[in-house]
């Protein structure tokens, strides 16, 4: 299988760019045939994952592997260099698995104005995007495939979003862009600085021989750059707005992948290349994270819209993940990516069911809807799992990300503020009550009680098989992580161990 | 069986998806499942706890005979002699490994946990069997047969879990039970109200129990392990002062689930889930999670609080006012589960107690007992309910006289009043008797007194709500009739055991059997205090009792020398002060659910949004226009006049290159785009020149 050594990760890219490329040079009537095309390409993208698993070395889950290096622009001296490993690996399967869901999940859920083509390109593209971002060893690389992710989506909200799409999508547009040329600034002084775009090549060169000023200065551009995609505290306005207009798989997709690559750049750059600037960076994110928590908390309590609700839900939830990273150890590292992953499922699952409501229902206006269990039980009984599982409920996905990264906050990397961070882990403890009070209370008035007049003699669809066939591994996958973390530890604990041991030595 | 204790739990999770899945389509709606799945689960939680027995004797160097015969013997022989060491049966396998820690998932069997594991599933089997004549034309009866099988599987986790962590996650699963189960009956607000602030409230109290595990987590060197962490807390590993927090922080959990003042508030609203699901959940086996924490890590709150140094602490301070406060308001309910919820409350709080001044066996033995006799006196409620009032449960209004027309119900409720008075020789009598003798005679008889009020206050309502209930005339509407023998055979089963439970520890015939066989021998406080039967203060407790008892009855039955006292709370104003304040639960229901709910639903959460909406938001908006302002100029009156005709070549270029965007957006995207690129080169000159 050497051949698919070689080729797997090119494949796992590029295949996607292969099917947008079919799919471009169809005839725009060939409604069925694009669909078709476009959920071949994502099977065998997943297919080509799925091949990763079934090669991946997990004795040596620490290590890149599947790696291509071939010199790509000279004269910067930028690689065409992938990589995978234990970190990367359960971020790129669930790029691929959320792809052919939403394809699944589209096809008789095309939104207004249709154009199915279009659509299922901006698919594939994102998928390009995002696969490319997981694997990329080289800054250019990456900040290429970041940079691709924000087209399609920017055309996803613009054009197929709800009324208040051309500002929505300007803002995540020009937010996002913003961030990433701060980000680019610093890719370009550490290259002028150090003479690498290779990520490995930095981060074993590390950051000790730049100046204080310098590195703390590339850290913020880097801190930007992945602060506003994450989002953050308070860089997140664009997100509410973004998926309160997105297309259902728009928010999916955002909400599952899109803000990871922010937690992601974290972990795999900013960290690992800037340890020192890291160090002093890290109480401040962790106060941005908890401050994230209780405030996208807050906000929550105050919608009316489950969408928008669903959205500030991330604020909080990505900060219980960006609290994990700020400890700087092994265990809020690995905490943070069991929580990427989980949210990454839990929250895209929420989308769904928000968006099958707006299709039944024609609106998310908590105050109209109500009786979900009474008129679609099996819609409500998904959408109370998936409240449950989002509130952290031990058993379920959601809790291995939130217990853990509360747990790092006791004893963040040696020598951060012990006192600072435990006092995070208690703003963050109380966050939990928080959130099951905003999700239950989500719960309480859209699926309890009697269907509201309005509503009472419409005739109301329960879930489609469509949609049972797009849901069903989802809740099988937030079901199998919460009972058997290991799936997803056993994978990350090398890489996070290694990321926290580079701290660890530069720490006084 | 000690080895494989895990298929106890395994089973009713089996059950749970196969009633979720088929219940519906089987001939009894899923309920035969639940039976057969808890009634077998039952069976091996026997078979542990007889090999558990004979592990014991074992130990001591008794010749172990066969298994029954043992425990027979063992019913009437004296207390095991001191020093003999009994390891518990731990078996785990690997769960996950992080950060340098293997976390392991298995079950720890030992006295506590064999104990526990016969009390719920006794409980559970009864009320699965009383359940199918309750709820027997109830809209979702499969859904609720796959509740109680969930609810049994995660109590039973719970029990025999190996870790702290274990443990938390048996703890939430039981909270969503416990959420499901209040809420049945979601058409109604009332209810989902309810189930939503049982849900909240434990979940702050998990808060504590969250971080008190992630402390002692640290504190016993990074493990969760229920032994481990028991050791190390013994011997003050990384000083006293993280155990102290560690206690303190999990004395949070066990107020949140085991309803404590001041965290007690959800316990009476919970009764809005059908009356079987109180008996189980709401008085038997859930709220005692609290307790079996405590129990279980005894070790920390031994060391955490200094115990064995006599002074006040938090946990029996916590659990005394619980006591008083819960007994109180259970004399101004009408509703006959409220009176029932509150004294639960009430009892929760002698458990609490009783762990705070050293009396580890005595809070595990009121555990044992109360679990019977209180199951018995919610399950006769409902049967009342059931058969007598017509779904209603207002004593006042449909209930009275009913002794008439349901004997069995009558008499098995007497029982369980009796049982919860504290009158020899039923079982409250004993447990209760050993926690006030262990506090008395080891420096805390400041709670002896307390629980000698409160034993007054129990006698007193009690008999207050049995003679509202079945004494006098009958206020109802309806034909009452005895229920049908699905509901009375779990009655009569739960009322001999309130009758024999208490003689499984009866210290004053020398039978001390939870001292022997339950109370732990490893990883446990070897000063532990020891207590001998006091019967002056049994007399004493018994004495108060009937009492109280006498002054309730005659009070209630309207004895023409206390006529004077009616309506005290009418014409005393100070009385009717006291009246208002106990019928409004002291204001806590209005402080949790108007002040701090009520702030942080409306104003807190709303300003929070509006400064997203308005300032930080703001901010951005700003920023957004103030650029297309400042780019208008720019490219009017800078770029097409000053700046030469290379720039603007590039400009039309980016500008061309964007004409995708243009329909859609009118150009302005690549303008914002130019201008930030050029604000981003500016900052790049600003880093270049000081860095």
């Amino acid at each position: 299988m050497n051949w698919f050594d070689d080729w797997a990760l090119t494949l796992a890219i590029f295949l996607p760019a292969l099917g947008l490329g079919i799919v471009l040079m169809l005839p725009k009537a060939e409604e069925q045939l694009a669909k078709v095309v476009a959920l071949g390409t994502s099977l065998v993208t997943l297919a080509v994952g799925i091949g990763i698993l079934a090669e991946f070395d997990y004795g040596k889950a620490g290590r890149l592997q599947f790696n291509v290096d071939e010199p790509w622009i000279k004269v910067i001296n930028a690689h065409y260099h992938l990589g995978l490993d234990g970190i990367s690996l359960p971020m790129l399967i669930l790029s691929m698995f959320i792809t052919v869901l939403c394809i699944i999940y589209s096809w008789n859920h095309f939104p207004e104005p249709h154009n199915v083509k279009g659509f299922l390109a901006l698919i594939l593209l994102l998928e390009v995007g995002m696969n490319g971002t997981f694997l990329a060893e080289d800054l250019i690389l990456f900040f290429i495939f970041f940079e691709i992710v924000l087209l399609p989506m920017f055309f996803m909200i613009g054009v197929w979003g709800g009324p208040n799409r051309e500002y929505a999508s300007i803002k995540f547009f020009l937010f996002t862009l913003f961030g990433s040329a701060l980000m680019l600034l610093g890719f370009l002084a550490l290259f002028f600085l150090q003479g690498s775009f290779q990520i490995p090549t930095l981060a074993a060169l590390g950051d000790g021989n730049l100046a204080e000023t310098t590195r703390l200065l590339i850290f913020g551009g880097l801190f930007l750059g992945f602060a506003i995609k994450v989002p953050m505290f308070p860089f997140h306005t664009w997100l509410p707005d973004a998926h309160t207009e997105a297309p259902t798989v728009g928010s999916v997709l955002l909400a599952a992948i899109l803000l990871k690559l922010g937690t992601y750049g974290f972990i795999r750059i900013a960290i690992p290349i800037l340890p020192h600037a890291a160090r002093i960076w890290a109480p401040w994110i962790g106060l941005l994270a908890v401050i994230g928590i209780i405030y996208g908390a807050f906000c929550c309590l105050a919608q009316t819209d489950m969408k928008r609700l669903i959205a500030f839900s991330s604020v909080s939830h990505m900060g219980f993940v960006m609290l994990g990273i700020a400890t700087l150890t092994s265990f809020g590292i690995n905490a943070a990516i069991f929580g990427m992953v989980a949210h990454g499922l839990i929250t895209g699952m929420l989308f769904f069911i928000g968006g099958s409501v707006q299709h039944t229902f024609g609106t998310r206006e908590m105050g109209r809807l109500g009786g979900l269990l009474k008129q679609a039980p099996k819609m409500g009984w998904i959408l109370g799992f998936c409240a449950m599982a989002s509130l952290g409920l031990p058993g379920l996905a959601g809790f291995w990300g939130e217990f853990p990264a509360v747990l790092s906050a006791y004893q963040p990397s040696h020598g951060l503020s012990t006192d600072a961070f435990r006092t995070f882990m208690v703003i963050a403890a109380v966050g939990t009550v928080l959130a099951a009070g905003y999700l239950l209370w989500m719960y309480q008035r859209v699926a309890f009680g009697e269907p509201k007049p309005e509503f009472a003699n419409a005739h109301i669809h329960d879930v489609t098989t469509v949609e049972w066939i797009a849901w069903t591994p989802i809740l099988l996958m937030i079901v199998a992580l919460g009972v058997y973390p290991d799936i997803i530890f056993s994978l990350t604990n090398d890489g996070a161990t290694h990321i926290a041991n580079l701290v660890k030595a530069v720490g006084g | 069986m000690l080895e494989y204790a895990w298929i106890i739990p395994a089973i009713p999770v089996l059950s749970f998806v196969v009633i979720l899945f088929f219940g519906k389509k089987m001939p009894k709606g899923g309920s035969e499942i639940g039976i057969f799945a808890v009634g077998t689960s039952f069976m091996l939680a026997c078979i542990t706890a007889v090999q558990w027995f004979q592990r014991v004797e074992n130990a001591s160097g008794k010749s172990g005979g066969a298994a029954l015969s043992a425990f027979g013997k063992g019913l009437f022989a004296r207390a095991g002699e001191g020093g003999v060491i009994v390891q518990p049966v731990v078996s785990t396998v690997r769960w996950f490994q992080m950060g340098g820690v293997t976390v392991s998932i298995g079950t720890r069997i030992d006295g506590l946990a064999v104990m526990m594991l016969f009390v719920v599933t006794l409980i559970s089997l009864l009320v699965h069997i009383y359940s199918t004549a309750y709820l027997h034309d109830d809209v979702r009866f499969t859904y609720y047969y796959a509740a109680l099988s969930l609810f049994t599987a995660s109590m039973l986790t719970l029990v025999v879990a190996s870790n702290t962590l274990q443990l938390l996650v048996g703890w939430e699963l039981v909270g969503l039970c416990s959420f499901m189960l209040i809420g049945h009956w979601w058409e109604e607000q009332a209810n989902t109200n309810a189930a939503l602030k049982a849900f909240l409230t434990t979940r702050t109290g998990d808060v504590g129990l969250m971080i008190g595990v992630i402390i002692t987590f640290f504190a016993a060197n990074q493990s969760f392990d229920i032994g481990k962490v028991n050791a190390s807390a013994l011997a003050g590993l990384n000083g006293h002062t993280i155990w102290l927090v560690g206690a303190s922080c999990l004395l949070i959990g066990i107020i949140g689930k085991s309803g404590q003042f001041p965290l007690h508030t959800w316990l009476p609203d919970a009764m809005a889930g059908p009356t079987p699901v109180s008996a189980l959940i709401h008085a038997a086996t859930m709220v005692v999670a609290g307790v079996y924490l405590g129990a279980r890590v005894y070790g920390v709150f031994w060391q955490g609080f200094s115990i064995h140094s006599g002074g006040l602490n938090a946990m029996a301070i916590v659990g005394g006012i619980t006591i008083l406060i819960g007994a109180a308001l259970a004399f101004v309910q009408d509703d006959i589960k409220k009176v029932l919820a509150y004294s639960t409350i009430s009892q929760l709080g002698y458990m609490v107690m009783a762990l705070g001044v050293g009396s580890w066996v005595g809070a595990v033995f009121h555990l044992f007992t109360h679990a019977f006799f209180k199951a018995l006196l919610f399950l006769g409620a409902g049967s009342v309910a059931h058969s007598g009032s017509h779904h209603s449960f207002d004593m006042k209004k449909d209930m009275g006289g009913l002794r008439k027309y349901m004997p069995v119900t009558f008499i098995t409720f007497m029982i369980g009043s009796i049982a919860l008075a504290g009158i020899f020789p039923l079982a409250g009598f004993w447990s209760k008797d050993e926690i006030l003798a262990t506090a008395g005679q080891n420096g805390f008889e400041l709670f002896t007194v307390v629980g000698l009020i409160g034993a007054l206050m129990t006698a007193a309502y009690m008999t207050r709500c049995v003679y509202l209930t079945f004494f006098g005339e009958y206020r109802g509407h309806h034909h009452p009739k005895e229920s049908p023998k699905a509901i009375t055979i779990p009655l009569i089963v739960l009322a001999g055991f309130s009758v024999i439970a208490g003689f499984a520890n009866a210290s004053l015939f020398d039978i001390e059997k939870f001292k022997q066989y339950i109370e732990p021998t490893v990883a446990f406080p070897k000063n532990i205090f020891g207590v001998d039967f006091d019967i002056g203060l049994a007399a004493l407790s018994v004495g108060i009792a009937l009492t109280a008892i006498g002054i309730a009855a005659a009070f209630w039955i309207e004895r023409k020398e206390l006529k004077g006292l009616k309506g005290l709370t009418e014409r005393s104003s100070v009385l009717k002060a006291g009246h208002t304040f106990l019928v409004n639960k002291y204001y806590l229901d209005y402080l949790y659910t108007d002040v701090i709910v009520g702030g942080i639903k409306g104003p807190i959460a709303r300003a929070s949004y509006w400064v997203n909406m308005n300032i930080i938001d703001g901010v951005i908006n700003g920023v957004g226009k103030g650029a297309t302002v400042i780019g208008r100029v720019v490219y009017r009156d800078i770029d097409q006049l000053v700046v030469d005709g290379a720039v603007n070549g590039i400009a039309r270029e980016t500008d061309q290159a964007g004409g995708l965007l243009r329909p859609l957006q009118s150009g302005r995207v690549q303008r914002y785009a130019l201008m930030l690129f050029a604000a981003v080169g500016l900052i790049a000159l600003a880093l270049a020149i000081f860095g």
